[in-house]
């Protein structure tokens, strides 16, 4: 199964114009130890073809949810970029397959 | 500081231009509250805006809703005010939101005072603090030379609380102020008579995007209570509530850090914050705390003219082409670079995405899969419009007929428009993400008023 299909929501969103942010909120404490574990940070640089230090991780037990900030792909607007709000990128979490 | 001093704001919706709850606003109307709060803008539309200066809303429908707003600051006689007018908080767009607030107090025949706070700043004075050294970058900022400062068509600051409560201080019924941070416009009020300072940044963070941090965002309205120990939000909708959780899960909304917020002065630490219902649909949040930071420092934003762009779309329906959509994208380029050059084009950039395949995620697309059409977007970059338009009409005959291979029958695909190609106009870019330290927290900012 897909990561998408594991998990209540994830949303990616512009954290102004330099910044990327997605959030993944799991269903419960159980799905949220489950998925803390089975996604690891190395696996997100590498689909966001960027290197581990650029990114930020933060798992909130409290809301069930794994946040990832990082530099946007390209900065919002500039001629290479292809998505204005970056809630596009959230997609690739989404189907991302983290095995069984 | 006067102890037990309770402040209360109403903020009708996340900014001006999203639809909000009518019913709503009247019920909030009703709580008496010391100030309606609307934020009016955000970079999160793109550089446009403040390259250009202008609002990506129609005139027409900011009136409508701006009317409404200023009927509903007659009703409960208190100000009105909004944060980042016309989208991007430039010097013009305060003008236009000025043009707009005098055109319907005149409509409506109200006397008013209107103050007005603008945020624009002067090359000159960026240049002279770039040289001394009063510019920092912040995390992953782009490289900052005199020369990308003599190319900005607007620079703006960021508004804190200590400039907005001066407008405040003026006793004006509308303020309309340039760019803000979102937060300053809510926080200013609770903080100049004296509530706590981190539950008045906590709250404004929360408040906002109005309802967003509520059981239904759509509804806008929420009523923010702000004391000496903490905030209180309540939705102003029948059937809007909030809860512990969709209020501190709004901290993650557009936030690299769900934890800090920097702001004008200082920075906002919501890791120890406690949030509990205190009824079927309130929240009330303490334990947020606010650290002051020297030197006083605003963060800027600036956008510049990168150039000038020109679009051509054509549609690929034919299978055989589908199939092999990369050979023949790869084959436009070469046809492009070979005409470029023999017609003396040096000057203009092309980049070809293929949607259907990749144009949303580029290069970090994971799947492949069979189309039954592509479209393929032709993007001419040059330093004048002419030129992009003159590179893009080059190209035309090859989007419309090249051939995978010189032996096969001339195809033509499927032009949407006549003419195929679109001059996009000028194409700009946010080219600041640094703070300036200042001396006074007004400097760089221009506070006037205008009687109606």
């Amino acid at each position: 199964m897909v990561l998408g299909q594991e998990v209540k929501k994830i949303r990616s969103k512009n954290a102004g114009p330099f910044w990327l942010t997605i959030d993944i909120f799991c269903f419960d404490d159980k799905n949220f130890q489950d998925i803390q574990t089975r996604l690891d940070t190395d696996t997100v640089a590498r689909l966001f073809q960027t290197d581990l230090s650029q990114i930020s991780r933060f798992d909130i037990a409290s809301l069930q949810v794994i946040k990832f900030s990082l530099p946007r792909p390209h900065i919002q607007g500039t001629a290479e970029d292809s998505d204005m709000h970056g809630a596009s990128f959230a997609v690739l979490l989404e189907e991302l397959d983290l095995g069984p | 500081m006067r102890k037990n001093e309770i402040v209360k704001i109403l903020v009708p919706a996340g900014a001006l231009g999203i639809p909000y709850d009518r019913v709503a606003l009247d019920a909030g109307l009703l709580e008496k509250p010391d100030l309606i709060a609307i934020d009016g803008g955000s970079t999160d539309s793109g550089p446009f805006y403040l390259g250009t200066g202008t609002s990506k809303y129609s005139r027409s429908a900011t009136k409508t809703d701006w009317a409404e707003l200023m009927d509903a600051r007659a009703k409960a006689n208190v100000p009105l005010l909004i944060g980042s007018a016309g989208t991007c908080g430039a010097d013009t767009a305060v003008d236009w939101m000025l043009d707009l607030t005098l055109e319907i107090a005149r409509e409506r025949g109200e006397h008013l005072k209107i103050a007005t706070l603008k945020s624009g700043q002067d090359q000159d004075t960026i240049l002279r603090a770039l040289e001394r050294g009063a510019i920092t970058p912040l995390e992953h900022a782009p490289t900052v030379t005199a020369e990308t400062i003599r190319e900005t068509t607007n620079i703006v600051a960021l508004a804190g609380v200590e400039q907005i409560q001066a407008a405040l201080n003026t006793g004006a019924d509308v303020i309309i102020a340039g760019r803000t941070t979102d937060t300053a416009l809510i926080a200013a009020l609770p903080i100049a008579r004296g509530c706590h300072k981190g539950a008045a940044w906590h709250g404004a963070k929360i408040a906002e995007c109005g309802a967003l941090a509520t059981t239904n965002p759509n509804s806008g309205v929420v009523l923010m209570h702000f004391d000496d120990q903490g905030f209180v939000i309540t939705p102003m909708a029948d059937d809007a509530k909030a809860t512990p959780y969709t209020v501190s899960a709004h901290m993650l909304y557009e936030n690299a850090n769900p934890y800090i917020l920097y702001e004008p002065g200082g920075y906002l630490d919501v890791e120890a914050a406690q949030y509990r219902s205190i009824d079927d649909k309130s929240v009330r949040v303490e334990g947020s705390i606010w650290h002051d930071t020297t030197p006083y420092q605003v963060k800027l934003e600036a956008a510049r003219c990168a150039g000038f762009q020109t679009v051509s779309l054509v549609m690929v329906r034919d299978q055989h082409y589908c199939r092999h959509i990369d050979a023949w994208v790869d084959a436009l380029k070469k046809s492009f670079a070979q005409k470029a050059l023999k017609n003396g084009i040096s000057d203009v950039s092309l980049e070809l995405r293929i949607i259907g395949q990749n144009a949303t995620l580029g290069a970090l697309e994971q799947r492949r899969h069979d189309a039954v059409e592509f479209g393929v977007m032709a993007i001419f970059t040059s330093h004048d419009q002419s030129r992009s338009q003159e590179a893009a009409k080059l190209l035309n005959p090859d989007l419309l007929h090249l051939p995978l291979t010189p032996h096969e029958p001339m195809p033509t695909f499927a032009f949407p428009f006549s003419p195929p190609e679109m001059n996009k106009g000028a194409l700009y870019e946010f080219c600041l993400n640094h703070v300036m330290a200042v001396d006074d927290p007004m400097d760089g900012f221009t506070l006037e008023i205008t009687e109606s």
